[in-house]
C-alpha cells in the first residue's frame, strides 16, 4: 500500500517534469555534446542485456542502442550503460540520467501517456506461459484446476496468473518467492506444479536449470501479451525518430537479407530498397537529420536483427523466432519502409 | 562452577590426562552440558563430511561448464571463469589494473589508520593518509587524467565498490554521529531538537527506504537536467543512515561516563569543547568500541544493499557473473559462497581488530 502511493507520487512527478520537458531536440544536442549515447540496460537478464565473463553488455537490448549510436555518432561503442532495477527505470529516463531506456519493458498505454514515455519499437514479443513437468500427464493451461503455481512477485505476472484462472472458473496455490534461483529450484524441487513467467524466461530456465530438460514442457497456452521495446523522454521528435528508425533499419535489413557479411557487396545491388536503405540512393540520412550511411554503420557494426536475435537470444537461451520471426515468415517482425 | 583454585595444588600429570579434566570440567559437568556436548559432536559429524565432500573432494576448478557438469560437488570453475567479473563488476577489461591498485591503496590506507589508532603518536598521521590516498583512489576509478582513460561509475563494481561505499561511509558518518550524538545531548533547545528528530526519522526507516528514496523519488525533485550521480546518491543515502545509528551507540558512551567527570572539567576552567576533547570522549570513546564496530560490521554488510538500486557491489556482481551464461545460473551456491567467504574475512577481521584495540587501550587500567 505505502509503496503504491509512492509509486503513484513518483509516476505524477514524473509526469510534471515530463510536461516541463518540451523543448525540441534539447536531448539530441546533449547527445552530440558529449558524443556517447547513455543507454539504460536491465542489471541482468541473459540474451537481453547481462554482462560477458569481460564484464562487457551484451545482448538484443544492448543492440539497440549500439546501432543508435552507429547510426548517430559513426561508432557503435560509443554507448555508456546505466544498468537498472524495474523500480528505476522510468525515473532514470525522465531526469535525464539515461537519454534511453532499452530493458525489457512492455510498451502499454498508461506507461506512454501519464509516464511521459515515448516507446519506439518493440524488439521482443513475449508473453508469460507456464512451464509444467511431464510427469503431471498435464498437456494445457485449461487442465490446471487446483494447481500449485510458483512465481515470483512482479509488476504483472502475478496479476495476469490470478485473472487467467479467475476468466478460466479455475482455483490455484500460489508460492510467491521474490528470488528467481529460489523460486525455480523450489520448482524443481517438487514444491509447486506449476512455474509460470515470460515464456522467454521459462525457455531459459528449463535449458539451464533443471536437471533434466525434457522432464518439463512449455504450455502451448500464452496468457499475456508482453511487447518489450525501447523507450525515450517525451519531447524530442527528432532523437525519438532515430531511435525507432535505427531499430527498423535492422529489420528491415534482415527482409532484404541485408547482413554484416555481404553488406559492402550489397551496396552494390539494383533493389532500389536496398539502395535507399544503405544510402546508395540518398535521401533516408537527410530527411532523420543523419548522414546517408547510418543504416550502412548500423549493419556492417552491429547486424540486422535476425543477426542480433541468433548471437544473443538464441545463442544464450535456446530459443527459437518464434512470434519474433519476421512477417514473411510468420512473425510479427514487420519493418516500416525506409522510403 | 569448578574454580580453578580449588583443584589439588601440584603438577596436574601429563597433557593427556589435563585434556580429560578440562573436558569434565567444561562439557560433561552436568547431564544437561553433557547431552548437548554429544549431540553437537553428531551434528558436527552429520554436517562436515559431507559439506568436505561437496566443497573439496568431489569438487572442480577447472573453469568450463563441461567440467562441472561432471562433476557431484561444487563447481568452483565458475568463480575460477567469472573471478575478474565477480571482484571487479564491469570496469573496462583492460583497465582493471586500477581498481586492483586503487582496492590496495585502500587496504594500505585502512591497515595504516587503524594501526595508529593505540599510538597517540601517531594518530596525527591518519587524516594526512586519507587526504593524500582518497584523491589518488578517485584518480585511479575514474580516471579521466594522467592519460588514464575516464571511467563513469556505472561501471565500478565488485570489491572495489563495497570496500569504497563502505570505508567512505564509515569516514564520514563517524564525525557527524559523533556530531549528533553531542547534540542530542546539548542545552541548546534547537539543536537538541534538530539532533532527536533526525536520529528518529533516519532510525525509524530501513535503509533499503532511504536508498530508494535517494535513488528513484529525489532526482524528480532536482531542477530539469541537474542530475546527481547515482552512486553519489547512495554513498549519502549509507552516511547519514550509519551516522544515525553511531549517534545513538556514542550516546551511549556518553552517558556511561559519570557527571563528576563533566563537573571535573568545569571546576578546571575548561571550555565546552576541550572538557570534551580532553576527558568525556577519551572515556566514552573506549566504552563504546565494541558497539562501534559493531555498527561498522553492520553497515558493511548493508553495502550489499545497493543492489536495489542498480549497483554492483561485490554480492550483485556475483549475480552479474550467474547472468552471464545462463548455463552457469544453476552454480549460485558456489558463487554466493565465494562471496560469503570475502565478507565473512573482513568482518572476523574488524571484529578482532576491535577486540585487539580494547585491549591496546585498556592498558593504562590495568597497570
Amino acid at each position: 500500500m505505502k509503496m503504491k502511493t509512492i509509486l503513484a507520487a513518483g509516476a505524477m512527478s514524473v509526469a510534471a517534469i515530463a510536461a516541463n520537458n518540451a523543448h525540441a531536440g534539447a536531448a539530441l544536442d546533449g547527445i552530440k555534446a558529449k558524443g556517447f549515447v547513455q543507454c539504460g540496460v536491465n542489471t541482468g537478464l541473459p540474451g537481453f542485456s547481462a554482462a560477458n565473463a569481460e564484464g562487457k553488455w551484451e545482448g538484443i537490448d544492448v543492440d539497440i542502442c549500439r546501432a543508435i549510436a552507429a547510426a548517430l555518432l559513426g561508432d557503435s561503442n560509443k554507448v555508456q550503460y546505466t544498468p537498472l532495477t524495474a523500480a528505476q527505470r522510468f525515473t532514470a529516463l525522465q531526469s535525464g540520467e539515461i537519454d534511453i531506456l532499452s530493458r525489457n519493458t512492455t510498451w502499454t498505454l498508461t506507461r506512454d501517456t501519464s509516464l511521459g514515455l515515448t516507446f519506439t519499437g518493440v524488439n521482443y514479443y513475449d508473453g508469460q506461459g507456464f512451464l509444467v513437468p511431464t510427469a503431471l500427464g498435464v498437456s494445457s493451461a485449461e487442465e490446471l484446476d487446483g494447481a500449485t503455481v510458483c512465481v515470483e512477485p512482479g509488476t504483472t505476472t502475478e496479476l495476469n496468473l490470478a485473472d487467467y484462472f479467475r476468466a478460466k472458473g479455475m482455483s490455484f496455490q500460489p508460492v510467491v518467492i521474490e528470488n528467481i534461483n529460489e523460486a525455480t529450484a523450489a520448482f524443481f524441487s517438487g514444491r509447486c506444479d506449476v512455474y509460470t513467467t515470460d515464456a522467454s524466461g521459462l525457455a531459459s530456465i528449463r535449458s539451464t536449470m533443471a536437471p533434466n530438460p525434457d522432464d518439463y514442457a512449455i504450455l502451448p497456452e500464452i496468457i499475456s501479451k508482453e511487447p518489450l521495446g525501447p523507450a525515450v523522454a517525451q519531447g524530442d521528435e527528432q532523437w525519438a525518430d532515430i531511435a525507432r528508425w535505427a531499430q527498423i533499419a535492422m529489420l528491415e535489413a534482415e527482409e532484404y537479407g541485408v547482413t554484416s557479411a555481404n553488406v559492402d557487396e550489397m551496396k552494390g545491388s539494383d533493389n532500389p530498397g536496398i539502395q535507399r536503405l544503405l544510402g546508395v540512393s540518398p535521401g533516408m540520412g537527410e530527411a532523420l537529420g543523419l548522414d546517408e550511411e547510418w543504416a550502412y554503420r548500423i549493419i556492417k557494426e552491429v547486424g540486422n536483427y535476425g543477426e542480433s536475435y541468433e548471437k544473443n537470444v538464441t545463442a544464450k537461451l535456446g530459443l527459437e523466432r518464434g512470434l519474433n520471426a519476421l512477417w514473411t515468415e510468420g512473425g510479427l517482425q514487420y519493418a516500416m519502409p525506409v522510403r | 562452577m569448578t574454580d580453578i583454585a580449588k583443584l589439588p595444588p601440584g603438577p596436574l600429570g601429563s597433557s593427556s590426562q589435563r585434556a580429560v579434566i578440562w573436558a569434565r570440567k567444561n562439557l560433561f559437568n552436568s547431564w544437561f552440558n553433557s547431552i548437548l556436548t554429544l549431540g553437537s559432536i553428531a551434528a558436527l559429524f552429520w554436517i562436515i563430511p559431507p559439506m568436505i565432500e561437496w566443497g573439496i573432494t568431489n569438487a572442480t576448478l577447472t573453469p568450463s561448464i563441461e567440467a562441472c557438469r561432471e562433476v557431484t560437488g561444487a563447481c568452483w570453475g565458475f568463480v575460477n571463469a567469472n573471478l575478474r567479473l565477480i571482484l571487479f563488476g564491469t570496469y573496462p577489461y583492460d583497465e582493471q589494473w586500477r581498481p586492483l591498485l586503487a582496492m590496495v591503496v585502500l587496504v594500505g590506507i585502512i591497515i595504516g589508520s587503524l594501526g595508529a589508532v593505540p599510538y597517540a603518536g601517531m594518530r596525527k598521521w591518519i587524516i594526512p593518509m586519507w587526504l593524500v590516498g582518497i584523491p589518488v583512489i578517485a584518480i585511479l576509478m575514474w580516471g579521466g587524467v594522467l592519460g588514464l582513460t575516464y571511467v563513469q561509475n556505472s561501471y565500478w563494481g565488485g570489491l572495489p565498490l563495497t570496500l569504497i561505499l563502505s570505508s567512505i561511509g564509515i569516514i564520514f558518518a563517524f564525525p557527524l554521529g559523533l556530531l549528533l550524538a553531542l547534540g542530542r545531548q546539548s542545552s541548546m533547545p534547537a539543536i537538541k531538537t534538530l539532533s532527536v528528530v533526525y536520529i528518529e526519522i533516519i532510525r525509524g526507516v530501513p535503509l533499503i527506504t532511504v536508498l530508494f528514496m535517494a535513488s528513484v523519488m529525489f532526482p524528480l525533485f532536482l531542477p530539469e537536467g541537474v542530475t546527481i550521480d547515482k552512486l553519489l546518491r547512495a554513498q549519502i543515502g549509507i552516511i547519514l543512515f550509519t551516522a544515525a545509528y553511531l549517534a545513538e551507540v556514542f550516546r551511549g558512551g556518553l552517558q556511561a561516563v559519570p557527571n563528576g567527570q563533566f563537573e571535573a572539567g568545569n571546576s578546571l576552567g575548561l571550555s565546552y569543547w576541550q572538557s570534551m576533547r580532553l576527558i568525556i570522549l577519551p572515556q566514552a570513546m573506549r566504552l563504546v568500541i565494541p558497539p562501534t564496530v559493531g555498527s561498522f560490521i553492520s553497515m558493511f554488510k548493508d553495502t550489499t544493499l545497493v543492489v536495489i538500486i542498480g549497483l554492483f557491489d561485490l554480492l550483485n556482481t556475483v549475480k552479474l557473473a550467474l547472468r552471464s551464461d545462463p548455463a552457469w545460473t544453476r552454480y549460485y551456491v558456489e558463487g554466493y559462497a565465494f562471496a560469503a567467504a570475502i565478507f565473512f574475512l573482513f568482518c572476523y577481521s574488524m571484529a578482532r581488530y576491535a577486540a585487539y584495540l580494547e585491549k591496546e587501550l585498556r592498558k593504562g587500567e590495568q597497570r
